[in-house]
């Protein structure tokens, strides 16, 4: 599902973030991805979301070749993946279910399949009674939770996500992980940036360590 | 077929969505945006109503045009029985409609009778006045060019002393009046331009306000077109109402001025009235307000759209 292949990038200020990088994550499988700051992780996540494109390698995404993905397909191409970040990216004049319906109406799908899939994206991340909050009322962790639901709620093949735990505190770091697990229960393909070790050792999944932009190990818990 | 009708209702539906979230924007800053709008709505009105003006006046100058003659004043010596034969031919002439004939005797008389000198005129041994024959140019000719080769024809001709028009007057203010057309010309595509460069200018503040939001549109697969949008109705709604504004600063402005018009026009015995816009101008400021605004817009939009990417 997610391929890279011999990945180089090299930034104008000659900086090397990615040095020959090749791994793979299977169609369904959900991987860690750690390293110390600085180590490409946020580079990685970028290629794939095609924020960036690679100085020299291939990048397979859901058997697409991004190095040879037009300018023009980008936004359907993102279609396909749901990304959630540390900082949530919500738009706070926005109510929650507006913030979730975003993918949809950008789709264009009608209203009556919008307020369906927006309300079942809510119920799976126990936000339901929150729809007409603004974001501003809601905890860190419930933010994060809005965030998932917008990642997820026209239902991508892979689910990105960045440092999504990063500002949370432990129990409901656990909590948003096993929301991860359940989405790829279902099938989808997640994986996850992060740095928070004591976590993800207590789970079953392999984790992708980079160390100065090279694969430095593949750990299998 | 049912189911592109389906999405043809949806992306109508979406279109109106947009337009009306685009209004209400503007609606929840009312200072900022009606500042935007009057600036337009001015900079719109002034080359209507300069155009309007022009208009009138050559209205006016045409109303003149059906009273251009040509005076040809005879040489003395030419008398009563060379005249019919000289009328015909002049009659034969393309560009003449109406000759008419007056004698050296009728002259004196209807001078006697204007001038109120019956007794001084009695006392010159021989009549002063010559003959004269008044033309009206055939309508197809009334061009300025044409009358005055007319003109030139006539004063060449050797029992003619003078030709004179009287409507010299009118050349110049024709020429004037094309002047300021053109000069009313370029003021338009000058404050055309001012428009584009407001509204882009408000667009490009709009955009530098939404940056977070247009970004993570576009992280969420959000196309160009689709951002694209929104900004592109903005400017709609700008120039649109810009161009009503504009359209009630003339309609009342031209209100004001119409009565003393309406005055002047009594006293110099004229049927003239102020004319109010023509529908299709009537029709045109809004449209080409919105024309601008979209345009506007649009070359804002892509102008900075591409500057916000996600990094």
């Amino acid at each position: 599902m997610i391929q890279f292949s011999e990945v180089y990038k090299r930034y104008p200020n000659n900086h090397e973030a990615l040095s020959g990088l090749s791994f793979n994550i299977d169609q369904g499988e959900m991987a860690f991805l750690i390293g110390h700051s600085g180590a490409g992780k946020s580079t990685l996540l970028k290629l794939i979301a095609l924020i960036e494109r690679s100085s020299h390698g291939q990048v397979l995404i859901n058997n697409q070749n991004l190095s040879s993905l037009p300018k023009r397909k980008i936004p359907y191409y993102r279609r396909q993946i749901g990304l959630v970040f540390q900082d949530h990216y919500l738009l706070h004049d926005r109510t929650v279910f507006d913030n979730v319906a975003l993918p949809l109406v950008i789709a264009g799908e009608n209203h009556r399949e919008i307020g369906r899939r927006v309300r079942a994206a809510l119920d799976k991340v126990g936000l339901l009674g929150k729809e007409r909050n603004l974001p501003i009322a809601l905890s860190g962790g419930e933010q994060q939770r809005v965030g998932i639901a917008r990642a997820v709620v026209n239902r991508p093949p892979i689910l990105l996500a960045d440092e999504p735990t990063g500002n949370l505190d432990p129990k409901l770091s656990q909590d948003i992980m096993h929301l991860f697990e359940q989405f790829n229960q279902v099938g989808v393909t997640v994986f996850v940036a992060t740095h928070d070790h004591a976590l993800i050792n207590t789970l079953p999944y392999r984790q992708v360590v980079l160390h100065q932009g090279r694969l430095a190990q593949q750990v299998q818990q | 077929m049912s189911f592109l009708k389906f999405n043809l209702k949806n992306y109508l539906l979406r279109h109106l969505q947009v337009m009306f979230f685009s209004l209400g924007q503007l609606w929840r800053q009312p200072l900022a945006s009606s500042m935007t709008v009057l600036v337009i709505g001015i900079a719109l009105a002034l080359p209507a109503g300069l155009y309007v003006l022009l208009q009138n006046l050559n209205t006016v100058s045409n109303q003149w045009d059906d009273a251009s003659q040509i005076s040809l004043f005879m040489q003395p010596d030419f008398s009563d029985h060379q005249a019919p034969q000289f009328t015909a031919k002049l009659q034969a002439w393309p560009d003449i409609a109406e000759v008419t004939y007056q004698t050296s005797n009728a002259s004196l008389e209807e001078f006697r009778q204007l001038s109120g000198l019956g007794d001084l005129l009695d006392t010159l041994p021989k009549n002063p006045l010559p003959a004269i024959i008044i033309i009206n140019p055939s309508s197809t000719h009334l061009r300025p060019e044409a009358i005055t080769s007319l003109l030139t024809r006539l004063e060449k001709l050797p029992e003619v002393e003078q030709a004179q028009l009287d409507m010299e007057w009118l050349q110049r203010l024709r020429s004037i009046s094309k002047t300021g057309q053109r000069g009313i010309s370029i003021l338009a595509i000058l404050l055309s331009l001012s428009v584009l460069l407001v509204i882009g200018n408000t667009i490009r503040l709009a955009i530098l306000n939404r940056q977070a939001e247009i970004k993570v549109i576009k992280l969420v697969g959000g196309t160009d077109t689709f951002i694209r949008r929104p900004f592109l109705y903005t400017g709609f709604w700008y120039g649109t109402l810009g161009g009503l504004i504009a359209w009630f600063t003339l309609l009342f402005t031209l209100a004001l001025l119409s009565g003393p018009i309406n005055e002047l026009s009594l006293l110099y015995n004229s049927q003239f009235t102020l004319s109010w816009l023509a529908s299709q101008t009537f029709i045109a400021l809004p449209i080409s307000g919105m024309g601008l605004g979209v345009i506007g817009a649009w070359l804002a939009v892509g102008r900075h759209l591409s500057a916000v990417e996600p990094r």
